[in-house]
């Protein structure tokens, strides 16, 4: 057409090609508008059905209630209590307003309280509420609740908290809990439940280890919500499962007795079945009260705690570590009747022992020792004598599977172990060669040896039962027959009479026999040098004196029983460690005679430990406000 | 065109198959504008009911126009208009703010709304001026692109996107059916295809945003692509048979913005399901076949080019918002006529259908008379 002259009828026929064109197109795009439809309706309906039902139901979790830890006998160890709390959102804060100060008015805060909640506010990262109060009275929390409204990013909710009704006793086994840090709620993939105001996770000792048990899972009121936030209608809510409860081995009566029969000293003490291996006591001392810290601490009362040089804050039942002293010397015994010392052996004491250029001086002249005379009357010099004759790399081994120096599988958060030396060892580690004072050394438990307070307990236990028992905290999980110790029956009889012999013969501990018909206690008592070989500090001052320790299991006829203990500084183990272990043990077999016992020592004391602790802590605020204001 | 005894003649002579139509997709409109409010008449289904059936009369009553009388007031109107638009312009120039009406007493005209059937018939008229043998010459063009230029641009100036493109696309399709050459609409498609790639590689970072959260919506759920990435939801969601009326939770729970004007179809899709959105597609459909067949059936050149015009501008309204309301366009403020919530949409299409009926009218009659 390019040329030819362009009539109406040409136009009337390019108009029709052109409509026939444009409704083509029309009816094309009509078809993709319908079959884009269809694909977002059908072919992805599974996918938009979801973000949908995603916009409209929001789920507001619920904190399931933390698991019960209860101990052997059912009785509760750490609860859940219901409890009133105020929080603040810092990201709600109006900007300029003292909000904590009006607060501190309203439920009357100490300075204490308003320096930490102000501290944690500077700290905070806006998502995460800052407690101001935990456990506060309903009348306080009436209080609050009330002015809410004018106090905009405050919160007032009742809910649960933990309680320990035991308190310090149980400080170190159980730990604490509390609310979840910026690093831990990271860790957790930034689970939501974790800044729930109010939801604390185990931070410390067993709360921490079966935190997975002990947690439960979240509930969730479902709720449908506008876009604008804005709460439409309450859906089914999802019911939130509580955390299992968790039993322990442990006998709590048990458990607080010892607490409180260590008094105001520094140590730790651990009892276990001779039977099965179950830890009865697991008890560190002194303590943080774990209520106080599971409502987030004061300041003065963690200064308090931190500059104790009873290092209340350590759990020194797994993290301690002592030179063991003569409590070594029943596992040593066996070492060598095992490497064919005849018991009837006899070395004569003459208050000491040379070895090479140096002289070993012992407690005492004993005169002529076979073994169950220097078991009973801790002779060092018998040990060393017969140390050399013996070879260390075989009785380190001994000493070793007897408990010293081993980590155990227990839900502890971390464990030291310590040192139980060999040839081998030294030469590995410090790259020399054992010497005949090293044998010396290690023989009564000191040099290189260092021990924890468990390996205290598994020792005797392991003595008296004459199997490789496993100490053990929780009751879930089967119980596995413990194998024989590699060592003659006859020659474990001959330890444990020597030990029977420390406590009812002549031996070091004859003064902490039980006070009960029939039932005897075999034992051995131990004094560790903390300050040098040598200078023996048993008097002056309290940080140079030495370590008490005393192990024992009863009855000695027929082993039950067993305990560990170490006081810190406590200076002669019989004398300090032996008369804790010969009470616990009596509460084991006869309550109202232990506690009969107890009783004017805690008078002469001041008072029970709750008491005594918070007659301390009164008097440190005391002191330190004094200070404050010089 | 139903006869009989009873119904006195000039109601029969209605064309009532188009009527139906046209009042069916509305009361399904106020239908979904109930449930979107929650199931309320107020604030729109009532007020949406009263604009529609002022339209509808007024538009029965455009239908006994004579198409010698649209002709004579083509070019008035489509200067008047221009008019308004320059004065819109000028009051927001004056007023230091973007404006789009004029306040006339108590009428809010929108004179951007009349410039699409007025800019159809303005060009039908131009063309069928233009003799046929004068339809390849510069002659018969470039008054045609100035007579949709300048009020595409003051429109696009106000800042209008939406209408401006509405009224190039009616404008542009008037030309096309008037017979100009190919080339002059393949160029200007060939030349964006291939300056698309290149702009986007100079454009700015924010710019270039823009376009990929158009192409992804999802990319920006929460910023630019929340509206269309909320529609989507609720026309997925909807499924085969839809929630159920005034199950919407999309729409009842404000997910959906603008879910009674331009996101209309996306509160209806979620209730009534493809079904539903199927329908009224096919029903937009009829409306849009009974118009292109007015101008299949017209005797003059006028009304062929007038008639396909009107029908596009319908068409165009229905495609773009679609099109924007299930991802396949960018946000541009396109209403769904008959159904979104508003006047000015419901005006211009009620005048759109006056205007062809009243050229359906003609063709009947000079038919009958011939």
């Amino acid at each position: 057409m390019k040329h030819v002259r362009f009539t109406s009828a040409h136009q009337s026929i390019a108009f029709s090609r052109r409509m026939m064109l444009l409704g083509g197109a029309q009816v094309a795009v009509g078809g993709l508008l319908i079959g884009r439809m269809g694909w977002l309706a059908v072919a992805q309906n599974e996918k938009y059905q979801l973000l949908s039902e995603n916009n409209r139901v929001q789920l507001i979790p619920v904190p399931p209630r933390r698991g019960w830890i209860i101990d052997r006998n059912g009785k509760p160890i750490a609860i859940n209590r219901s409890s009133f709390r105020v929080d603040i959102i810092p990201q709600q804060l109006e900007k300029g307003r003292d909000v904590v100060g009006e607060l501190a008015r309203l439920i009357a805060l100490n300075a204490d309280d308003v320096e930490r909640i102000r501290r944690e506010l500077a700290e905070s990262r806006g998502f995460q509420p800052v407690s101001v109060a935990d456990n506060i009275t309903y009348e306080k929390y009436a209080a609050v609740t009330v002015h809410l409204p004018d106090l905009p990013g405050v919160q007032a909710t009742r809910g649960f908290s933990r309680y320990y009704p035991d308190g310090p006793a149980v400080a170190h086994l159980l730990g604490y809990v509390g609310t979840a840090n910026a690093k831990e709620y990271e860790a957790e993939d930034k689970n939501p439940l974790l800044i729930i105001p109010g939801f604390k996770i185990g931070k410390q000792g067993l709360e921490k280890v079966l935190e997975p048990h002990l947690r439960g899972t979240p509930g969730g009121q479902r709720v449908e919500v506008t876009a604008r936030g804005k709460l439409v209608k309450e859906l089914d809510p999802k019911p939130d499962r509580s955390g299992q409860t968790v039993q322990l081995t442990i006998d709590q009566g048990l458990q607080q007795y010892a607490a409180r029969r260590m008094g105001d000293q520094s140590g730790a003490l651990v009892a276990m079945d001779v039977g099965t291996g179950d830890m009865l006591a697991f008890v560190s001392m002194p303590a943080f009260d774990p209520n106080s810290f599971s409502e987030g601490i004061g300041r003065t009362e963690w200064k308090m705690l931190s500059e104790n040089d009873h290092i209340p804050l350590l759990n020194k039942v797994s993290q301690g570590l002592y030179p063991s002293g003569s409590t070594i010397k029943p596992a040593m015994a066996l070492a060598f009747l095992q490497q064919g010392v005849d018991p009837k052996r006899r070395v004569v004491c003459n208050g000491g022992y040379q070895i090479g250029n140096r002289y070993f001086r012992c407690d005492a002249v004993h005169g002529s020792m076979d073994m169950h005379s220097a078991i009973e009357r801790s002779c060092n010099t018998y040990f060393w004598a017969t140390g050399l004759i013996t070879d260390p790399e075989k009785t380190t081994e001994m000493v070793n599977m007897l408990g010293y120096g081993q980590e155990f599988d227990l839900p502890l958060p971390s464990q030291r172990f310590g040192t139980m030396p060999s040839p081998k060892w030294l030469e590995k580690k410090y790259h020399r060669k054992w010497q005949g004072y090293d044998t010396a050394n290690t023989s009564i438990g000191q040099g290189y040896v260092l021990i924890n307070p468990l390996q205290l307990a598994v020792m005797p236990a392991r003595l008296a039962a004459g199997k490789l028992l496993q100490p053990r905290l929780l009751m879930t999980g089967g119980r596995k027959p413990a194998p024989n110790i590699d060592a003659d029956p006859a020659h474990l009889a001959i330890i444990r009479e020597a030990m029977a012999a420390v406590v009812n013969g002549s031996g070091t501990a004859v003064a902490s026999k039980l006070p009960l018909d029939g039932v005897l206690m075999a034992g051995k008592t131990g004094t560790a040098q903390v300050f040098r070989l040598g200078e023996r500090g048993h008097q002056g001052a309290w940080a140079l004196r030495d370590h008490a320790l005393f192990i024992a299991f009863a009855p000695a006829d027929k082993p039950r029983y067993a305990i560990g203990c170490i006081i810190e500084h406590g200076g002669f183990g019989a004398s300090a460690a032996a008369p804790i272990v010969r009470d616990t043990m009596t509460y084991l077999f006869d309550q109202q005679k232990a506690w009969t016992a107890l009783e004017p020592l805690e008078k002469q004391w001041g008072g029970s430990l709750a008491e005594r602790n918070a007659r301390q802590l009164g008097a440190f605020k005391a002191t330190s406000l004094a200070n404050g204001q010089a | 065109m139903i006869t009989s005894a009873i119904i006195p003649r000039p109601l029969a002579r209605l064309p009532w198959r188009l009527i139906f139509l046209v009042v069916g997709i509305a009361t399904f409109g106020l239908i979904v504008l109930y449930s979107a409010a929650g199931g309320s008449l107020r604030p729109w289904a009532l007020k949406q009911a009263i604009v529609f059936s002022g339209f509808l009369s007024i538009a029965v009553a455009m239908s006994w126009m004579k198409e010698s009388t649209i002709k004579a007031f083509t070019f008035p109107v489509y200067g008047a208009t221009l008019i308004m638009l320059i004065g819109v312009e000028a009051m927001g120039f004056v007023g230091k703010g973007a404006q789009r009406w004029l306040d006339i007493g108590p009428i809010r005209l929108q004179p951007s709304e009349f410039m699409k059937p007025a800019i159809v018939l303005a060009l039908a008229r131009f063309y069928e001026l233009v003799p046929a043998a004068e339809i390849r010459k510069w002659r018969a063009i470039w008054p045609a692109i100035a007579l949709l230029g300048v009020p595409a641009f003051l429109i696009l100036v106000q800042p209008d996107l939406g209408t401006c493109i509405m009224v190039v696309l009616c404008g542009v399709t008037v030309m096309f059916l008037a017979g100009l050459p190919w080339w002059l609409f393949a160029a200007p498609v060939a030349a964006v295809a291939v300056a698309a790639p290149i702009a986007y590689g100079m454009m700015h970072g924010y710019q270039r945003k823009r376009i990929d959260v158009f192409l992804n919506p999802e990319s920006d759920p929460l910023g630019a692509g929340y509206h269309i990435a909320q529609s989507k939801i609720a026309i997925g969601s909807g499924g085969i048979w839809g929630k159920g009326f005034l199950q919407g939770s999309q729409s009842h729970l404000d997910y959906l913005p603008e879910g009674h004007t331009d996101f209309v179809f996306a509160t209806m899709a979620e209730e009534w399901g493809l079904v539903g959105g199927t329908i009224l597609i096919l029903a937009f459909a009829a409306v849009i076949r009974w118009g292109m067949r007015v101008s299949q059936n017209a005797r003059t050149r006028f009304a062929q080019l007038a008639a396909a015009g009107l029908s596009a501008t319908v068409f165009f309204y229905v495609s773009i918002n679609l099109m924007m309301v299930m991802g396949l366009a960018p946000v541009v403020g396109v209403p769904l006529p008959l159904v979104s919530f508003g006047g000015s949409a419901v005006m211009t299409v009620m005048l759109c259908l006056g205007l062809l009926m009243a050229l359906e009218r003609q063709q009947r009659t000079v038919s009958r008379l011939a």
